[in-house]
Formats: structure tokens, sequence, C-alpha cells
């Protein structure tokens, strides 16, 4: 074979991998937790610690466990979104992760809470369980308990409306 | 009205650029002369009209015209003029007509200054450049027009992405895209080589100021972006090995190989298709840029606009532009064979390793871009390639090439003696030695990797020095000697200076991450820095809380740091002004975190030896692409060729 021809096979390969690559999403890293059952836990209330929650009582219900902090700042721009969520009836559990300073009770009282009830995840455990990477991280979970979605970073209008909005309508069904 | 004037202005580009791409190709293969003679015209009235349209949607920008969708998406009424301006080049649409708005000036610029080349030569450059030119102006009127409406209009804009809003940001793009598009013209002519069959001495001598004078723009943009990055982040840090990084690194690595390839054609006649090889893919890895950045391929920072419709006519695009390329290049480079023998030694061999081991460089920095795409493509899982790989692989690349860098200038074309070499060499080589232990320790911590940086910096150091001991050997002064010279030793000597910044800069920085409340200090590396609080205040588009910190030395001299946490008013971004005090020897650099309670911030403070370095050494550096660019060879070989 012309050796000369290796520039061009070289190039048309990686060419090849471009067009693949064109219908890839590379900031998409699928949760492999998609399709299993949430993981079950049992924690305090924020600002109530006698009240606690599991993911159990909410059995038969479609729901979002958001995972947040007050120390984070794309969960503070998130919020305003929330909170038109909870207007519209959807239910939120917030799992309140890794607040070493306990600020997310006075925080919540100030600026409001779009949750039904948050939970204190003070250690961190929960979210191993989960497989939180970082705040905002938000798991939508099925009547049957199954976790179907998880949404990295920050709902925005635009991801409520494109993705979340239809995928809640369905699972409703 | 304006904006319908600019995309007007586009179509008529577009015309005249299919027009500049095809009678003066037409024209240099049938020897037809009327067809030739338009190649100039055409692409000056192109480059006018591509003026235009860069104009009118500067004016829809400075008028905060938000009936424009990319005005409305990309600026504010708030903001200042000058980011306004700058904002123009802040979306993807914007910055796409930025290239094409270069790539046009660089064609006009071969079309004024090619007066003394054979007419079919610069014909067949000036129509190749328009081919590009039709690419890209294709490009932007069906997938990326700027001047898109948006009706009924916003009454104010979303703003321009905060991170944008920076000094060093307002020369960054329009300087790395003088260097891509720069390559543009070392293809040109290595494809019109390619085409007419003449790939000698002459036209290497062609192409030599051209290339260097991209990679100067591209040496200046990158080093710019890389200031950006420390100063805007945040984090203190320079390099990141970030997609978009590497998209600007490695057609400069091709170029830095392609200068060093390109001299030995010129001299010797020799290494004709490796030349023309590396001009294809300094090219073509310029255009793989924007594709890479715009399409959504890899994941990044930059990538601010992603569009798979976008992506594939980018992709089709390139493998038009170099895949056929690459295609006359298999078809046409065998019947070019060198002549111009020389021996193991020489400095034909050096600079023949200096190419291997630059594009082994480059391959690295490409595997490692693009080794995640490969893998999700294969469905093989996702994973990212960070900067561990990089500085393994990169880094040990890149001390051959520093070490030969001192002995190739020192050694002779065709055949030189080792023992010799070896004789003139022994005093520089144990100067580094001594220098790679001597500097370490006195630093205080012996680190190999420093050590080494250092020993090799001493030794290019020696290495430039007798280069001008050589040339001054037989009288002369040092300023008549020519500029080709001074800017190559120039451009190895900031080598020398930027791995001192690099060794002394990642061997002994430090940070510390801090909580500090009023009247708090903290100690780093001999410094007391001192928290006096912060005010808030507002800025024109956004308000900030400015820290007040003094800093005391070792010595007892004091100086005040503002760091800068900024709320942009549209979008409601938060971005950190680091406050920076620099120095020849260090930086102190100061950047706010987070307000925990009343005047309590976590503050990260760093210490920096040695990092200005780094940008004194891009400067020398572009200054040395600039001499040997202008030097008098280049303008006196045009000249004799127009007499002859």
């Amino acid at each position: 074979m012309n050796k000369r021809l290796i520039p061009l096979i070289a190039f048309l390969l990686l060419a090849a991998f471009f067009a693949k690559g064109l219908f890839l999403n590379p900031r998409e890293v699928p949760s492999p937790f998609i399709g299993k059952p949430a993981p079950a836990f049992r924690l305090p209330e924020v600002g109530n610690p006698v009240k606690t929650f599991g993911p159990e009582e909410m059995r038969g219900q479609v729901w979002m466990l958001n995972v947040w902090a007050p120390w984070c700042v794309s969960c503070r721009q998130e919020h305003g979104v929330l909170m038109q969520l909870q207007a519209q009836g959807v239910k939120l559990v917030g799992l309140n992760w890794k607040d070493k300073d306990r600020e997310a009770a006075a925080l919540l009282a100030r600026l409001g809470s779009p949750y039904l009830s948050t939970v204190e995840d003070l250690d961190g455990r929960v979210g191993i369980d989960y497989g939180v990477t970082g705040t905002p991280e938000t798991f939508v979970i099925d009547k049957s308990g199954i976790i179907r979605f998880k949404q990295t970073g920050p709902i925005t209008e635009e991801v409520w409306k494109e993705k979340l909005e239809p995928m809640l309508k369905e699972l409703a069904r | 009205m304006i904006p319908e004037l600019g995309h007007f202005a586009l179509i008529l580009a577009l015309l005249l650029a299919l027009v500049q791409s095809t009678l003066p190709l037409i024209g240099a293969q049938t020897g037809n002369a009327r067809f030739l003679a338009v190649a100039r015209p055409a692409a000056r009235a192109q480059f006018l009209f591509v003026c235009l349209a860069y104009a009118c949607l500067v004016t829809a920008f400075l008028q905060n015209d938000f009936s424009v969708r990319n005005v409305a998406m990309n600026s504010f009424s708030q903001l200042p003029a000058v980011y306004r301006f700058t904002a123009s080049w802040g979306s993807h649409e914007g910055s796409m007509l930025l290239w094409t708005l270069i790539l046009a000036f660089w064609t006009m610029a071969v079309s004024v200054l090619s007066r003394r080349l054979p007419e079919d030569m610069a014909a067949r450059v000036i129509g190749i450049m328009g081919l590009v030119s039709v690419g890209f102006l294709a490009f932007l009127i069906f997938t990326s027009n700027p001047f898109d409406r948006l009706l009924p209009a916003p009454m104010d804009g979303r703003d321009l992405n905060p991170l944008l809003q920076d000094p060093g940001m307002v020369l960054h793009p329009p300087m790395l895209y003088m260097g891509y598009v720069g390559f543009s013209g070392a293809f040109a002519f290595a494809i019109a080589a390619l085409l007419s069959g003449k790939l000698d001495a002459a036209w290497a001598r062609w192409s030599r100021p051209w290339t260097v004078v991209a990679w100067t723009f591209l040496t200046m943009g990158i080093a710019l972006g890389s200031w950006w990055a420390y100063i805007e982040l945040g984090w203190g840090g320079w390099w990141f090995w970030d997609p978009t990084e590497n998209a600007s690194f490695m057609p400069w690595l091709a170029g830095t190989a392609l200068i060093h390839s390109l001299a030995v054609t010129e001299k010797r006649g020799a290494f004709k298709s490796w030349t023309v090889l590396l001009a294809i893919t300094a090219f073509s890895l310029s255009l793989r840029g924007p594709f890479l950045v715009r399409s959504g391929v890899l994941s990044s920072v930059h990538a601010f606009a992603t569009d798979p419709a976008r992506g594939a006519f980018i992709l089709g695009f390139l493998v038009v532009v170099i895949g056929g390329s690459l295609l006359l290049y298999a078809l046409r480079a065998p019947t070019m064979l060198g002549s111009a023998r020389f021996s193991a030694f020489s400095r034909e061999s050096l600079l023949l390793v200096n190419n291997v081991v630059l594009v082994s460089a480059l391959g690295s920095v490409l595997l490692g871009t693009l080794y995640p795409l490969f893998l999700d493509a294969l469905g093989m899982g996702k994973i990212s390639v960070g900067a561990p790989y990089f500085n393994a692989v990169f880094v040990p690349l890149m001390v051959p090439v520093l070490f030969l860098m001192a002995v190739g200038p020192l050694t002779r074309w065709k055949g030189a003696s080792l023992p010799d070499m070896a004789v003139r060499l022994r005093l520089a080589f144990a100067v580094a030695v001594v220098a790679a232990v001597a500097v370490p320790l006195a630093a205080g911590e012996f680190k190999p990797w420093v050590s080494l940086g250092v020993g090799l910096a001493v030794w290019i150091v020696f290495g430039v020095a007798l280069g001008f001991a050589d040339r001054l050997k037989h009288g002369g002064t040092l300023f008549a000697l020519p500029r080709g010279f001074w800017g190559m030793q120039l451009a190895h000597l900031s080598m020398a200076i930027g791995i001192v910044g690099i060794a002394l800069v990642s061997g002994y920085e430090s940070e510390r991450n801090v909580k500090m409340a009023v009247g708090d200090t903290a100690q780093l590396a001999g410094y007391t820095f001192t928290f006096k609080g912060a005010e808030a205040y507002e800025g024109p588009n956004f308000h900030a809380a400015r820290g007040h910190l003094v800093v005391t030395s070792k010595g007892g001299s004091e100086f005040v740091l503002r760091p800068e946490k900024r709320l942009y008013n549209a979008g409601g971004m938060p971005m950190t002004e680091a406050g920076i005090n620099y120095g020849v020897l260090r930086d102190i650099y100061v950047a706010m975190g987070e307000e925990i309670e009343p005047q309590v911030w976590t503050i990260r403070l760093f210490y920096k030896p040695f990092i200005d370095w780094l940008w004194f050494a891009a400067g020398l550096m572009a200054l040395g692409g600039a001499l040997a660019a202008s030097d008098r060879r280049y303008r006196i070989a045009l000249k004799d060729k127009g007499a002859a």
C-alpha cells in the first residue's frame, strides 16, 4: 500500500469518530442507579430532629429527591425554580448534604422552603448510597420507588420544561 | 436595517469568494491569464464586504439593538462600551464571523504582498484561501447567521458571559484567530505547490514568514488565554489541559515543527513532503479547533454553543478540506523526493529529531484530548482525561527537544563532529549540572523536576550565548546580525525563561484556604495576610464585595490586595477577580471565596514563585517571531524573484 495514503486514512478514521461523537453527549454521565430502587434511609428532619423521614413514605407517589447544601451557589440559583415547582404541586424532598455549619434551617426560614420535608445527611453517607458527586443533583423517583432519572446541576426553567415536566407527567399516569 | 445590510454583505462576500476560489485555480491549471488576474481583486472585494458585515455587527452591539438575537443573547444595556464591542466576538456566531474576517484579511495581505510571486502561484494561493472562505461564509449564512432577528425584541439583553468581561479576553480571541487562520497561508502555499508540482526552496522561502507570523500570533493568543485563566478563574492555575486549550496548543506544536522543517527545506532542499504534511496538519488542527469547541463533541468549559447541525456542517467541511488536501498529498507528494544528503550528526538530523519529538508530543496531546470521545463512540464508557496524563506523557517528551535546542543551532548543516561539539559544550554542561543541583537546594527542597528544568534552562542559555559568539567571531556587531538569527535565539532563550517559570512555580507554589474574620491574620510562605474586611460596591453591570487585605513580607514591606467577588446583574453569575501583587520572583495571589457569616469570608491565599517568567517568556517568544518574520532576506528574496 502507498504509505502516503496513511495520513488520509488516519484522518478519515478520526472523522468517523467525530461523526459518531456528534450524536453523543459528553456531559451526560448516566447514573448506575437509574432503574434501580431508591436506596432506603431514615434521617432526621432539618430543624426538627425528632421527626424522621424515609423514602418508603412516598410509595405510590411520583416525587423528586433534591440534593442541596446551604453553601452551594447553584443550589441558591435553583431555589427560585423549586419554589415555583412547589407552587405547582410538585413533590420535592430535600436532602441537605454535608451541612457542617447547620445553616439549612435558618436559610429555609428566610428564603422559604420548597420541600415537603428536608432531611439532614450530615456526614454524607446517604449521598454516597445515591452516588452523589456534588450539589445540586435531583433524582426523579416513581410510584414504586424506582429511580427514573438523575439531573446533575441546577434545575433551570429549561430543564424543567424540556425534561422533568414531561417525565413527571408520564410517570404520574 | 443595519443588520440586514450586514447579512446582505455576507451573501455578496460568499459570491465573491466563490469567484475567488474557482476562476484563479482554473486559470492556473489552463494558463488563462484573464482568469488568473481575477484572484487579487476578488480577494480584496471579499475582504471589503466581510469588513462591512463585521462593522454592521459591531454597530448592532454598540447601539444595543436587542432585536438581533445575537445581541440579545450576548449583550446587556449596562455593559460598558468596550465589552459591548468585544461581545461582538463573544458568541458562537460572532466568533465565526471574526474568524471569517481574519481569513479575508490574511487573503488580502497575501494579495498585496505577493506581487513578486509568479502569477500562477499567487493565484493558486489566493484561490485556495478563497475555498476556505467559501466554507466559512456558507457556514455563517446557513447555520449561524449573526444577524438573525428576534421579534418581538426583548427589553434587555442576557449579558455577555461574565467570564469574558476581562481585559485579557479583549485580545485573546482575535490573537488566537490570527494564529489559527494565519496557518491558512502556509497551508495554501503547500497546496499550491502540490498543484503546480514545484516544491522547491523558493516555495519554502515564501511560506516561512507567513508561518512564523501565524505562529507568533498563536503564541500570544495562548499566553493571553493562560494569563486570563490565571486572573479570572480564581484558582491560581495557568494551564488546565482543557480540550479547548489543547485545541490551541496542538496547532502551536505543529506550527513549531513546521517552522523548523521549513528551515531545512529552504536551506537544504530536504524534508519536502514532510514539510507539506506538517503545513496541512497545522492548518487542519486549526480548523479542528472550532469543530471541537463548537460542536459539543468534547465537553469543555469553553463550549458555550453546541448544536449538532453546526457540528455536522463543520465536519463535512473538514472532510472536504483536510481529506481533499491529504488525498492531493497522497497523489502528488511521491514525485518530489528530496535529494539532499546529510550525516547522522548534522543540523538536519537534529532538526529531524526535533520534528519527530514535537509530532509525538502533538500526538500524545491529541490522543489525550480525543480518548474520551473514542471510548464513548465505541460504547466503552465515559471517562475524562486530565492533567496527570498530560503531565506524565507530555513533559518527558519535551526533555530531548529542550536538550537539543542548545545543540542544534551550533551544529553545521550536512555534517558536524560530535567530539568537537562535546568539547565546546562541556563548560555549559558542567554549569547546567551545578545549577540543577544548587538551585533546588537553595530553594530549600530538592525536587527532581525542578532540578531538571533549571539544568535545561541554563544549558539552553549557554547554547544561545555560544550561538552569538559564533556569529561574532569574525567581527561585526550584535545589531548587524540578521533578524532571523535574533528571532531564533530570542525564541530559544524565551523557552529557557519559560522553563524556569514552569519548574519553579510547579515545584514551590503553596496555597492555603482560610476562614477570615475582620482583623484575622494568616501566614503563607513568610508573608502575613491581615483581613481588614470587605466592602460592597457597585460596578457598571454588577455588584461586588471587595476585600481588603494587608500583606506584610518577612522583610517588613507592606502592600494591599483587593480581591473581588462579583455578582453580575443579568444572570446572577458569581465571578472572582483575584487580587494579585506581581513580582519578578513571586506573585502573591488572593481570591475571595464565600461570605460565611457577615464579614467572615473563606479566602484562598496563593504564593506563586516565578510565575511571571512564563508571561515574560511568551512575550519574548512573540518578539522573536516578529523579528524572524521581518528578516530582510524574505523581502530581498521576493524582489529578486520579481526582477528575474
